[in-house]
């Protein structure tokens, strides 16, 4: 008996000691599949499965577990029922993915009481970072691009006046606000500001525009999501000949993402838009980085903002295994190993703000040209290192709180 | 010429040309559900089809724009024909649930079928230079694009008008929307003709389709995305009328082009408000039978 009971006990000590060495974390990533903005679940889905394909070595002898779900559409809710499975039923220990803000802010108070980490790979209005102490963002805010971009048009586009096109869900005021706080602390005059509709399907822009063009701006600051929205509003613009009217077009990053670009043409060029990553920036990171893509998914096939900040979320995430000794069953512990987190990535030097747990990461004006070898692509016009969210900096509205 | 009335031109303009893309979208789905009843959510997905034989014409096949459209109609009318012989003829009888099911069900599946093979990013066609860029008329510049498809849709109208109103063809079909049993009795093979007006209705949603990737661009969504509005011209239309279509489009785009021009915070708003009135003050749509 008492052999049976030692050799019980000898078997169960090297049972856990085992498992002490080797973890599986289980990481539940939620991103768009369906619907009409499939495409940009696509785009960071495809950056995390290159990423840990190529580093699942780096965190030996752990291992990662991915579990995807459907975010659905913009509206936030299948996203939280997903998610809250994630939770409850597949114990998931980390949260990724997330591209729509109203998702994160619904999932937001099921985070806080199940004191499970969601890392955010895109959902980029401002305040959500304020809404539970167990979200890090390692994507953007939309006040990075939009705030900087207020000044650069006055000052250097030649913006005097400015009319401003949002589509109408939290990010879209989210970013024209922004835009607005910076363009009238340089002197700008924001004329119209026009609702474009709802997230889920592409609306027929030309009436909007045709009244912006009426109205005669010197620049028409828009924002949509990064989807199709992004071709329908460069057709519009063009087919309405605002560029030759002198309505100049601007924007955040969202209105040339790099895998449409392509398909744009000659309406695009002249656009100017702030952002923190194109195929076209000029480092090694980012170098590495398409040559990895390239060799995955084609040649004509591309990364955009979304697949750079889906690529460095997913080093976090990485990092943080290797930090906690593959020890993350506690969601506090994961987020303060992440706090102040840096790193060269595609995008340049990122850091994670461990006020905020929010991304610091330079920002590029930059402008659609064509290129040399006939493709678009865009000149860097310049560089702001280092941005911080300035919502939050500033406390305005609900970054406030 | 004083501004009200530049701006009113300009909301005209755009307005019918919104018309327009509704009308040859909605018309095929109106007429098949006024002659048999039978509701096609799979419209939609015959469009959507249409907009992506155009983008291979063009950018594999080096096919011009125009031709394109025409090649991709006659080919999508030519496969809706499969389509209603083995899936939706056994089905006429049955109630709407199993109609709605089964379409519904084609529809999704299309979906699936063209993110395989075309992927979920937005595609675009190129455009012939004539197309391109804007007339200006002096008051006002007009895109090219949204001229042509205002004069395609007026072409339309009047081919469609005259072989439903002035052909035997169209009055076989008007006859069996009316009351079929009688045209049955007198002799009209109501199934043929449904197949032929299916066909037509089927490569006009194609023809729509490849019109649209200009306007919207094109996602395999297209085929559910947009089939509300389809639906809503269609209800307040009336069934199976050619001149109730064409009326709804055009109170629907240019009523929907003023609002986002005029109250754009309201955006989107009036199409349906126009779409509540209609419908409560004729329940079955302008021309359509109580």
């Amino acid at each position: 008996m008492k052999l049976f009971r030692w050799l019980g006990l000898t078997a169960l000590a090297l049972t856990v000691g085992g498992a002490a060495q080797a973890e599986t974390v289980k990481i539940g990533v939620v991103l768009p599949f369906s619907g009409a903005n499939a495409d940009l679940g696509h785009q960071i889905d495809k950056a995390f499965d290159l990423y840990i394909k190529l580093h699942a070595k780096d965190i030996a002898p752990h291992k990662v577990e991915i579990v995807k779900r459907d975010e659905g559409p913009p509206t936030g809710a299948q996203a939280k029922t997903v998610a809250t499975e994630l939770i409850t039923n597949d114990k998931v220990q980390i949260l990724t993915g997330f591209v729509f803000s109203p998702s994160a802010i619904a999932m937001a108070p099921v985070l806080t009481q199940a004191k499970t980490p969601l890392i955010i790979a895109n959902a980029g209005t401002a305040w959500i970072t304020n809404l539970s102490p167990y979200i890090a963002r390692l994507s953007f805010s939309m006040w990075h691009p939009a705030y900087p971009m207020g000044a650069f048009a006055f000052d250097k586009i030649g913006c005097k006046t400015a009319a401003l096109a949002y589509t109408d869900f939290p990010p879209g005021k989210d970013s024209t606000d922004a835009f607005k706080a910076g363009f009238e602390k340089a002197g700008g005059k924001v004329g119209l500001s026009i609702p474009l509709g709802s997230p889920v399907q592409v609306p027929d822009f030309t009436p909007f525009f045709q009244r912006i063009k009426d109205a005669k701006p010197d620049c028409m600051y828009v924002f949509i999501p990064s989807g199709a929205h992004a071709t329908g509003v460069m057709k519009a613009y063009g087919d309405l000949g605002m560029r030759a009217a002198g309505v100049k077009l601007i924007g955040p990053m969202d209105l040339i993402p790099d895998n449409k670009l392509q398909d744009m043409g000659d309406a695009a060029i002249g656009t100017i838009v702030m952002g923190h990553y194109s195929v076209d920036l000029d480092n090694a990171a980012n170098k590495a980085f398409l040559k990895e893509w390239h060799a995955a998914y084609g040649k004509d096939s591309y990364p955009d903002f979304m697949s750079a900040a889906g690529w460095d979320t997913m080093h976090a995430i990485f990092d943080t295994i290797k930090k906690l000794d593959g020890k993350v069953s506690d969601g506090a512990k994961v987020i303060e190993a992440m706090k102040g987190w840096t790193t060269n990535g595609p995008r340049g030097q990122v850091t994670i703000d461990a006020d905020t747990r929010d991304i610091i990461q330079d920002q590029h004006a930059m402008e659609v040209v064509r290129k040399a070898d006939g493709k678009l692509g865009v000149k860097i016009l310049g560089t702001t290192k280092a941005v911080k969210d300035e919502c939050k900096a500033q406390k305005i509205g609900r970054c406030g709180t | 010429m004083p501004q009200v009335a530049t701006i009113a031109v300009s909301i005209l303009f755009d307005g019918l040309a919104y018309a327009m893309f509704l009308f040859i979208t909605a018309v095929g789905l109106s007429v098949t559900m006024g002659l048999m009843n039978f509701v096609n959510l799979a419209h939609g997905a015959f469009a959507m089809a249409g907009g992506y034989f155009v983008v291979s014409l063009t950018q594999s096949y080096g096919v011009d724009f125009i031709s394109s459209l025409i090649i991709a109609s006659v080919l999508v009318g030519l496969i809706s024909i499969r389509f209603e012989r083995r899936l939706y003829r056994p089905l006429y009888k049955a109630g709407e649930l199993d109609q709605v099911l089964l379409t519904i069900g084609l529809a999704f599946m299309a979906i699936a079928a063209f993110t395989f093979f075309y992927g979920p990013i937005p595609k675009s066609v190129p455009l012939p230079q004539w197309l391109q860029g804007n007339v200006d008329l002096g008051f006002r510049a007009f895109p090219r694009y949204r001229a042509f498809l205002i004069v395609l849709g007026l072409f339309l109208v009047a081919v469609l008008w005259y072989g439903f109103e002035r052909t035997n063809i169209g009055a076989r079909i008007r006859a069996a929307v009316d009351n079929r049993r009688m045209a049955e009795s007198v002799g009209i093979n109501v199934d043929l003709l449904f197949t032929v007006t299916f066909a037509i209705g089927s490569g006009l949603a194609a023809l729509g389709g490849g019109l649209a990737i200009q306007l919207f661009g094109l996602t395999p969504y297209f085929a559910v995305l947009y089939l509300v509005l389809f639906l809503i011209v269609v209800a307040v239309g009336g069934l199976g009328s050619l001149k109730g279509t064409l009326m709804a489009a055009l109170l629907l785009g240019i009523v929907d082009t003023a609002g986002k021009y005029l109250i754009a915070e309201a955006g989107g708003f009036f199409i349906y408000v126009i779409t509540v009135i209609v419908l409560l003050l004729k329940p079955a749509g302008f021309y359509g039978r109580q």
